[in-house]
């Protein structure tokens, strides 16, 4: 694996605070262009930190760590030069008009007047809000803002683009919109580093993932790969009363490859969960309720961390 | 870009915002000067009328106290522009986290606000000047440089208070600077009454203060009576005051914005 190949390439890379604490703990990953880059972990697993690092907003502690075949220590503005950034929390200019914040954000970037017309109009269709040209950004609705925040990134035409947590906070018609334009973006051949916490956004969006846990990459690959490799196909979920699942004991034994117990639910991990499903009826177990789906990520991260995606 | 172009364009953000209220802005800069020199130049100036006006130089109050008002309104300008404002784009707006994600550096931004106070106290300063002049306080065409003088006097304050907002977690300090800081300043820096009024052991003080240095020179030249030997030391004081403030407000502001 060399440098070309990849847009960003992480070595041992390490972020810890001045407080002691070690918030990315030597990870290795390459980012390759064209592709939408996922890290996905539960709140606190040193995502952030690590897309900080690749923005040059936050100095490397440890490791190398190269973006754009650049070194974020001494190239960090040619670096941002050539990134788009979108923050976990907007920070739009609520002072200012739509297209007015991306008039001013293509000044920050040095983009000639003429050239910024045209891609400013682009970008409010693109992002579907050249109606809200002329309004204040402060009476947006929370997606409005998520996607004038995306267009806003997209006005320097990076070769990279950083998504933190791009849907966190938006109701699902909102989610599903920002996914459509996230899939077109990257249909164009962008290169997309997105973190998330929400696996569905990862199944969606994302080519390639890593799973990241406690400042560390517990699993890395495709999300069908994941899967493959720590989950089964399917998983049955059963639900049973307090007297009945404190009587269970053993009594489930064979009927599943895996067995995790929620403190709400059990999750059988089997091939087939019809089939597991039919032997629990045989075994005469009253089962509250029952229900058969293939699995997830939620079920990989279950696998590798003991714990769920969101607490 | 330059870095120059580059403080430029955080200006240029901070003059998108003031299009629509400057004139808002210019009205309250004319009014506040015609009510103070109303107020206090001619209702307490008429107080003093017939008592011995040496100690201002031996001219009415009311001419005495105008040019001391105009430096203390550089002070207060610099410090509003250079608390809420800083610390509303460093943490509740984030606009510098923004700015961040793009080539600008914090030294890009501290001297873009810095440029932006220096615009607003120099038109501030002009709306100033023609009120004093219409009260027929201004005594010689130097006075004109009282305009440069007062956006130093802005300037040396604003990079001390950014460098200050920079390290403040929430706005509880503000009030504590305002009552400790910026107001003791202002009524002892020899804007109201001549320091002179002030027991000996005091009086040497106002030196270490940086509002009296402004107050001095720009009472000079507006009243032209300057003391030409003490000039360069207000000057360079307000310098000096200006260079500190500038590099500790970029490393504070880098601190805050980079970890």
């Amino acid at each position: 694996m060399t440098d070309q190949t990849s847009l960003v390439h992480a070595r041992g890379l390490t972020k810890r605070y001045a407080n002691g604490f070690t918030a990315v703990d030597a990870v290795d990953f390459d980012v390759r262009p064209g592709k939408a880059f996922g890290f996905l972990g539960p709140n606190g697993a040193g995502k952030t930190s690590t897309m900080r690092m690749i923005a040059c907003s936050s100095p490397v502690t440890e490791g190398t760590l190269s973006v754009i075949g650049m070194d974020p220590r001494t190239q960090a503005r040619e670096i941002k030069a050539r990134l788009g950034v979108v923050p976990q929390i907007d920070n739009l200019d609520t002072e200012l008009t739509v297209r007015e914040n991306l008039e001013m954000y293509a000044r920050y970037f040095d983009i000639p007047r003429e050239v910024f017309g045209k891609r400013a109009d682009e970008l409010l269709e693109f992002v579907q809000l050249s109606e809200r040209a002329k309004d204040q950004v402060e009476p947006l609705s929370g997606g409005m803002k998520r996607r004038l925040t995306i267009a806003r990134a997209l006005i320097n035409e990076p070769e990279l683009v950083i998504l933190d947590e791009p849907t966190t906070g938006l109701d699902p018609q909102a989610r599903h919109l920002l996914w459509e334009r996230l899939y077109q973006l990257k249909r164009r051949g962008a290169t997309l580093i997105i973190t998330t916490h929400y696996m569905d956004e990862a199944e969606q969006l994302c080519d390639h993932l890593v799973v990241m846990d406690k400042a560390k990459i517990v699993a890395e690959g495709s999300p069908r790969q994941l899967i493959d490799q720590h989950a089964t196909r399917e998983v049955l979920e059963l639900r049973f009363t307090d007297a009945v699942r404190d009587s269970l004991d053993g009594k489930l034994d064979g009927l599943a490859d895996r067995v995790e117990t929620l403190p709400d639910r059990l999750l059988l991990y089997t091939a087939d969960g019809e089939r597991a499903l039919e032997q629990v009826h045989q075994r005469q177990i009253p089962v509250e309720s029952a229900l058969v789906r293939r699995s997830s990520l939620e079920d990989v991260f279950l696998r590798l961390t003991g714990r769920s995606l969101i607490e | 870009m330059t870095v120059l172009a580059a403080s430029g364009r955080v200006w240029q953000r901070n003059f998108l915002v003031y299009r629509r209220l400057w004139h808002r802005s210019i009205a309250f800069g004319f009014l506040q000067p015609v009510l103070f020199l109303t107020a206090m130049g001619i209702g307490v100036g008429a107080l003093m009328s017939n008592q011995d006006l040496s100690a201002f130089g031996g001219v009415p109050y009311i001419d005495w106290l105008g040019p001391g008002l105009l430096s203390a309104m550089a002070m207060q300008t610099a410090t509003f522009e250079s608390t809420y404002p800083i610390m509303n784009k460093i943490m509740w707006g984030r606009n510098y986290e923004a700015m961040l994600s793009t080539p600008l550096t914090t030294r890009n931004i501290v001297l873009g606000e810095l440029f932006w106070v220096a615009f607003r106290i120099g038109t501030l300063a002009t709306v100033f000047l023609v009120v004093l002049f219409a009260f027929g306080i201004v005594r010689s065409p130097a006075a004109i440089l009282a305009i440069p003088v007062a956006v130093l006097v802005g300037a040396a304050f604003s990079s001390c208070l950014v460098s200050f907002t920079a390290t403040q977690r929430n706005d509880v300090g503000f009030s504590a600077l305002f009552r400790f800081v910026i107001n003791p300043l202002f009524l002892f820096s020899g804007t109201f009454f001549p320091l002179s009024n002030l027991p000996d052991q005091v009086e040497w003080v106002a030196w270490l203060t940086p509002l009296f240095h402004g107050v001095q020179l720009i009472r000079g030249l507006v009243l032209d009576n300057l003391d030409w030997m003490a000039a360069p030391i207000h000057l360079a004081y307000l310098g000096v005051m200006l260079a500190i403030g500038v590099s500790l407000a970029d490393r504070n502001l880098r601190r805050r914005m980079t970890g």
